[in-house]
């Protein structure tokens, strides 16, 4: 079973919608401030930082399937969406090495109360707050490369052109 | 002796009937990893196999009449074990979960290479070309 | 090749479904993944750490390093879906 070509399926057929785009348009701010507050109040309700950066990353799927993938893609460059990968990463371990400078075990939150003007049960509540917010940071980024990875274009390996990290 | 093994196998169903639906959509997902031949079906089984999985972990830290892990406010008194349901199947469970989305993005860009190389994503007619 | 695979479904099934006879039976608040360390962290989570979602503490402070192993997992598929599919100009 040969399947269809889909460069030709996006000439002959192009997605365009009014309504599709303009209810997107109107969502999509409050699916992030959704994604935020999930993030946010990880400490008092169910959520935290996977769920967050999930709805997060899904608004902008959501934005890619409303607009063409490769505007968006242009849009939301590449570069900055690896550099957030990396930062979430780097704060969850950043946290860790400085409760271990402060004389602690790493990530033994409750050493951060001499840094912070906070007694020592309140600092592992804020430790647990800064590394869920590096958790969705790295989610969130993760979601949106995997998505242009697996539905952009992707040139034909005989023509020689790549679509790569080169602009 | 009838009515003793009736009354077994009532007792049996009632109380392990979650486990048995669960096993139910773990071979539904079994039999698409190995019976199909195209190769995103293969890939979509493994998903539901491993759905099924964390639903099967879930239901094994419930307790009767307890809520959910969440304290509620106004909880004045001590807080008791017996009315909190078990958080740690929650917690291994997040991570399954970050691993089968991972497996799959990697499961797709696998198959994406496939298809450059082959021009098929049938497995017999992958290995008829390897030949 | 399909009834092959379905044979082994079925073997399978039953097999999984013997196993399930010695599993405690559903809701009862005495099995053993509730008795351990379980009851430890419902009653301390509030006094140890200020949170009260029981989850969010067991699994950013009590098992903080784990989530660290599956933060660097994801963070791995991102980097191998890249590796895979994006081609980079000589």
């Amino acid at each position: 079973m040969h399947l269809i070509n889909p460069e030709v399926l996006s000439v002959i057929a192009p997605f365009e919608d009014v309504i599709i785009r303009t209810a997107c348009r109107l969502l999509i701010p409050f699916i992030q401030l959704y994604g935020l507050y999930v993030i946010a109040h990880g400490a008092e309700s169910p959520g935290g930082g996977f769920q967050g950066g999930v709805i997060l990353g899904a608004s902008f799927i959501l934005l890619s399937l409303a607009y063409d993938v490769d505007e968006v893609r242009k849009r939301v460059s590449e570069k900055r969406n690896l550099i957030f990968c990396s930062v979430g990463l780097f704060i969850y371990s950043g946290i860790g090495a400085v409760c271990l400078a402060l004389g602690g075990n790493y990530l033994n939150y409750s050493r951060l109360h001499h840094l912070l003007p906070v007694d020592p049960v309140y600092a592992r509540a804020l430790g647990i707050f800064g590394i869920e917010v590096g958790v969705g940071i790295t989610v969130m980024a993760v979601m949106i490369s995997i998505f242009f990875d697996l539905a952009s274009k992707h040139e034909d390996p005989e023509e020689g052109t790549s679509l790569g990290m080169d602009r | 002796m009838k009515i003793q093994k009736r009354g077994l196998l009532l007792e049996w169903i009632v109380s392990k009937y979650n486990y048995w639906i669960y096993i139910f959509l773990m071979m539904i997902g079994f039999y698409a990893m190995i019976g199909k031949k195209n190769l995103v079906k293969k890939v979509i089984g493994m998903n539901i196999f491993q759905t099924s999985i964390i639903l099967y972990f879930i239901s094994i830290g419930s307790k009767k009449g307890a809520t959910i892990p969440v304290m509620e406010h106004g909880h004045g008194g001590t807080i008791q074990a017996i009315q909190y349901i078990n958080p740690i199947p929650h917690v291994l469970m997040l991570t399954a979960i970050v691993v089968m989305v991972s497996t799959f993005g990697v499961a797709m860009a696998l198959i994406i290479m496939i298809y450059r190389k082959y021009r098929t994503i049938e497995e017999d007619e992958i290995l008829k070309l390897r030949k | 090749m399909k009834s092959i695979a379905l044979i082994a479904v079925c073997l399978t099934g039953i097999l999984l479904i013997y196993g399930t006879l010695d599993m405690p039976p559903w809701g009862d608040p005495n099995t053993p993944a509730s008795l351990h360390v379980s009851p430890r962290y419902i009653e301390k989570t509030v006094e140890e750490t200020d949170v009260p979602n029981m989850v969010t503490s067991v699994l950013a402070d009590y098992r903080g390093y784990d989530t660290l192993g599956e933060t660097t997992v994801i963070f791995t598929a991102g980097i191998s879906c890249i590796l895979l599919i994006r081609r980079f100009s000589q």
